[in-house]
């Protein structure tokens, strides 16, 4: 018997478009470096934000999962 | 249930006849940690949590002096990692996202890096294994910091209309349009920024532990609560995914402080930027 909370697969639900959503920033991330690997330093910088931007839904969906 | 020096509760004995009961997964309760000083009035608030982000302080703080007491032109070991440390944060960090203003904001740069990365390293660390950040006050704390130093800057490079005018009033936006931009982009700036901030360092160490809890508990279930043959022979390679995840948990942590650190750089080189 498997007891938790239906929240948890909600989150799991929401998960799935963050995870695209940083897939899509790290992808143009590698393909900014092929093109151009002296604008690595640069570009890792936007990539971080752009991840922490991407991810901040995910995270905020956990916590909202736990909290409601 | 969180293992650890000052936690430790003696767990029921459990008679080896009596039936095994069902595994209960461990959720937020888990990070409820008991009191150190109960009913002492004045040190009731001193928990764990308190007292490792003092003990990361003074890490920090400890760290920094002596690698700095003596500073030489050849630097020794310990100089050159204080040095390397804080040039990072100052060429990737704070360069590339404040502007030529950047030299005033880098030791604050340099030390809520250290700061955050200490306190996240506390989660992975033996006999502490249990990351600060994961009670949501700390981090809340810390991004009420970071949240007054940007505004306190803008305004007074600004001015305060000034300052307000260019956070939700972006240039050549078509006046249709700004009648629902301007509302977003105030509460994106002023109210949902330091949320973000706090809830994303909060819930990154938050999941990360509980992923950590999830295999070892389980493994440990797998391993001695259970009854099947089959899940006693499965359980050593829950306890090796439970080390696999801690590297990645080491990475996550590093990353984490990074990322708080960039974005506070990003939000201060925003209040501070001129004019388009």
């Amino acid at each position: 018997m498997v007891q938790g909370s239906l929240n948890m697969v909600g989150y799991g639900l929401s998960a799935v478009g963050p995870g695209i959503g940083v897939g899509i920033v790290f992808a143009a991330f590698i393909n900014g470096v092929a093109r151009q690997p002296e604008a690595r330093g640069q570009l890792q910088t936007i990539a971080f934000i752009g991840f922490a931007l991407s991810e901040a839904l995910a995270i905020i969906g956990l916590v909202l999962a736990f909290a409601i | 249930m969180i293992s650890s020096v000052w936690t430790q509760v003696p767990a029921p004995p459990v008679p080896p006849g009596a039936p095994a009961e069902g595994f209960k997964a461990p959720g937020v309760e888990d990070f409820n940690i008991p009191p150190i000083f109960e009913g002492v009035p004045v040190l009731e608030w001193f928990d764990k949590p308190a007292i490792q982000m003092i003990i990361a302080a003074l890490i920090v703080y400890g760290f920094f002096a002596l690698a700095t007491k003596k500073p030489s032109i050849v630097p020794g070991r310990l100089q050159f990692l204080a040095e390397k440390f804080q040039g990072v944060v100052r060429d990737q960090i704070a360069r590339d996202n404040i502007g030529p203003e950047f030299r005033r904001y880098v030791p604050y740069l340099v030390a809520l890096f250290a700061f955050i990365l200490v306190n996240n390293v506390f989660g992975i660390f033996p006999f502490i294994q249990f990351p600060t950040f994961s009670h949501p006050g700390m981090a809340y704390a810390l991004a009420m910091v970071t949240w007054v130093i940007y505004n306190y800057v803008g305004i007074r490079k600004q001015g305060f209309g000034g300052y307000v005018k260019l956070q939700t009033w972006p240039p050549g936006v078509p006046w249709a349009v700004r009648i629902v931009l301007t509302p977003i982009e105030f509460i994106s700036n002023f109210i949902l920024r330091p949320v973000t901030l706090s809830l994303r360092l909060f819930g990154n160490m938050l999941a990360g532990h509980l992923l950590l809890l999830v295999f070892i508990f389980g493994g440990e279930y797998m391993l001695t609560v259970a009854d099947s043959l089959v899940l006693n022979i499965l359980s050593p390679f829950a306890f090796l995914f439970a080390i696999v995840m801690t590297f990645f948990e080491a990475f996550i942590q590093v990353v984490q402080a990074y990322i708080f650190t960039i974005l506070t750089a990003s939000y201060i080189g925003a209040s501070l930027a001129d004019e388009h």
